[in-house]
């Protein structure tokens, strides 16, 4: 089975954003950066599925140059190749515009199936996997929760989870793309040996400039402004030692909300 | 004729989903801002009493499309009656709610159509050159204010509870009935067996006081504190998803868009950062209390009260203090 497998790199679970000066972004330059949580998980499940059927995984990301650190540590885990399309200036700024660069770059492989994240955990969009199936013509699955590809019949059953707690299973044939859920499964730990194999495996840099995508006849979605949120009814904040805060809220439960 | 605003409405086994009609609120606030007509969609087959009930709201029109290739959602059928729809008679603008079904719909129409589609918005404001939308992003730790540049139509799918069902306005308006070819498409996906894993034995919706675990909580040993406190206070033990994924605690405990949604009188919230996912299943509770260590983390946004520092020392003082009392 050919596998690809779409990667974001996003800013560290525990990162502390600041705004950028035209305040349409973040400072990215003290963020460090890891692989979009969702993306691991559907790593794994591609790893998996080679495992049984044997075949190549192969990721591929759109970003700056760093995200090559990402795919490094994907091919760590045990991908075989990667290929990061280098957008050095962030023009690939929607998941339109990221689909479409994708798919450019996905028509000259050869694959059975794609795998992408349910969501970024970044700019969330929930859309980069579903535009490029559709750009690229192959059915999809969005929200899958478990994978059962079935090869040598070309297809692929998905468990999709939906609406309060229920939960579906549809079959698609291949090729077709599916988006994986976060927490699906227990994601591997590169190996040492991993990490040395990586160093060796190929990493192709696609320019965004040789793709000659027409990016201006896509839609177009512009960010005004980009702003930390004005809380509802934000929280009084306890302050002072561990005694105090434990001594003043146990007093405010009490008296004020009156739930003791 | 005035732009015009459709509304995408779902259903299922017969009955209207609350986001659709969250959207009709919202698209109800759009049109009187705008001045543009307001047209609820419904796709379906056999749906005509569904259509009748929304043609009980204000709204201009209900558009009304009968098919049985459109008993039960595909992507492929919806989003070709869609694009057909969208395409002869093109609204200024198609609101959906932010629904598994949509998530799987929405970016296949918008690129299928090649136009402008925002996601999960919260809220919108209305500004001269058109609609300016809200949407929560960076897990929740930032907004963003986005326009569409693109032509219309444009696609915009709203956040659960981003609107309130009870201001919905009533009115009577016409149900038209629209046909679409779909006679050529493919179905690819084949649909199997639906079924709902059996319903856990734990109801936290009757609960009187519920404390919240997330991933802060490190390790599954570590959850001992988190029972103290419960038995402290008499609560049940619920849960964020990645708890509930890791095995540390069961599906039944899990609060939240895929798991149970509560309101007790007291929810404390033990290292969650308040994911809007989390947040639909709980911000209803009359009391929240909030320990964390990241002092923005977006949990402080709707809880009462909220200590910034470490569960490790916080959770087991608070335990203390309580069993002392
Ligand atoms: C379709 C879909 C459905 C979903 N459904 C649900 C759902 O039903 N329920 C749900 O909960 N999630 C759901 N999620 C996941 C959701 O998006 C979040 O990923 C999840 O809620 C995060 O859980 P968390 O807050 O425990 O973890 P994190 O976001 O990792 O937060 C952990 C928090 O712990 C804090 N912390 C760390 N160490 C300490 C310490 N020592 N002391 C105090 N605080 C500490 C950190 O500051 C952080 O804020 C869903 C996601 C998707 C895409
Ligand atoms: N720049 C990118 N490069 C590779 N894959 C991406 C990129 N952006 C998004 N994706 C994939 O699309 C998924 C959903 O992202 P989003 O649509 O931004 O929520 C991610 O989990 C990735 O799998």
């Amino acid at each position: 089975m050919k596998i690809i497998t779409c990667l974001k790199e996003v800013p560290a679970r525990d990162a502390r954003y600041e705004l950028s000066n035209e305040g349409t972004g973040i400072k990215e330059s003290d963020l460090t950066f890891e692989i979009n949580e969702c993306d691991e998980y559907s790593l794994e499940e591609a790893l998996k599925m080679r495992e049984a059927h044997g075949g190549e995984v192969t990721i591929v990301s759109a970003g700056r140059q760093r995200a090559e650190k990402s795919i490094r540590k994907g091919l760590a885990m045990g991908a075989d190749r990667g290929i990061l399309i280098r957008d050095e200036e962030g023009q690939l700024n929607s998941p339109h515009a990221v689909a479409l660069a994708l798919a450019e770059v996905l028509k000259e492989e050869e694959y059975d199936l794609i795998l992408a994240g349910t969501q970024s955990d970044d700019w969330s969009y929930a859309q980069t996997g579903v535009l490029l199936a559709q750009l690229l013509g192959i059915p999809h699955a969005t929200i899958v929760m478990e994978i059962q590809a079935d090869p040598t019949q070309n297809r692929v059953k998905a468990l999709r989870e939906m609406e309060s707690g229920w939960f579906q299973w549809v079959e698609l044939p291949l090729p077709s793309l599916l988006t994986v859920q976060a927490g699906i499964s227990q994601v591997r730990y590169a190996s040492l040996k991993g990490i040395m194999q990586a160093k060796k495996k190929e990493i192709r840099t696609v320019e965004l400039s040789e793709l000659n995508l027409d990016l201006d006849s896509a839609p177009q979605v512009e960010v005004l402004r980009v702003y930390f949120p004005e809380a509802e009814k934000k929280a009084e904040i306890l302050e002072g030692t561990t005694e105090m805060v434990v001594e003043q809220l146990v007093e405010k439960l009490r008296k004020e909300a009156k739930v003791l | 004729m005035s732009e015009a605003i459709y509304v995408l409405i779902d259903h299922s086994q017969g009955e209207i989903r609350t986001t659709s009609l969250e959207s009709l609120v919202t698209g109800q606030r759009m049109a009187e801002d705008s001045g543009f007509s307001l047209h609820a969609l419904i796709l379906g087959h056999q749906v005509r009493s569904l259509a009748d009930q929304l043609a009980t709201r204000k709204v201009e029109s209900v558009v009304w499309v009968d098919d049985p290739k459109l008993r039960d959602y595909d992507p492929d059928v919806y989003c070709e009656a869609l694009s057909q729809i969208l395409t002869e008679n093109p609204p200024h603008i198609l609101l959906m709610g932010h629904i598994y079904q949509n998530i799987d719909l929405a970016p296949k129409l918008a690129a299928a159509i090649n136009k402008g589609l925002v996601t999960d918005c919260i809220g919108y404001r209305k500004v001269e050159e058109g609609f300016v939308f809200v949407r929560q992003m960076f897990r929740n730790k930032l907004n963003a204010d986005v326009q569409i540049r693109s032509a219309s139509p444009w696609i915009v799918t709203l956040q659960p509870g981003s609107a309130t069902v009870d201001d919905l306005e009533e009115g009577s308006a016409e149900v038209v009935e629209r046909s679409a070819d779909l006679s050529t498409v493919e179905v690819r996906r084949k649909s199997l067996e639906a079924f709902e894993p059996i319903k856990g034995k734990v109801d936290l919706s009757k609960a009187e006081s519920i404390i919240g675990v997330g991933r802060g909580i490190k390790k599954e040993e570590n959850l001992k504190i988190i029972e103290a406190l419960a038995e402290a206070l008499d609560a049940e033990v619920a849960a964020s998803r990645p708890v509930v994924d890791n095995e540390w605690l069961t599906r039944d405990r899990q609060i939240g868009s895929s798991g149970q949604t509560v309101a007790p009188r007291l929810y404390v919230a033990c290292g969650i950062s308040g994911a809007i996912q989390h947040i639909v299943g709980m911000k209803n509770s009359n009391c929240i209390v909030a320990i964390n260590s990241d002092p923005n983390a977006p949990i402080f946004n709707i809880a009462s009260y909220g200590i910034v520092g470490d569960l490790f020392e916080i959770v087991p003082a608070l335990t203390k203090k309580l069993k002392g009392l």
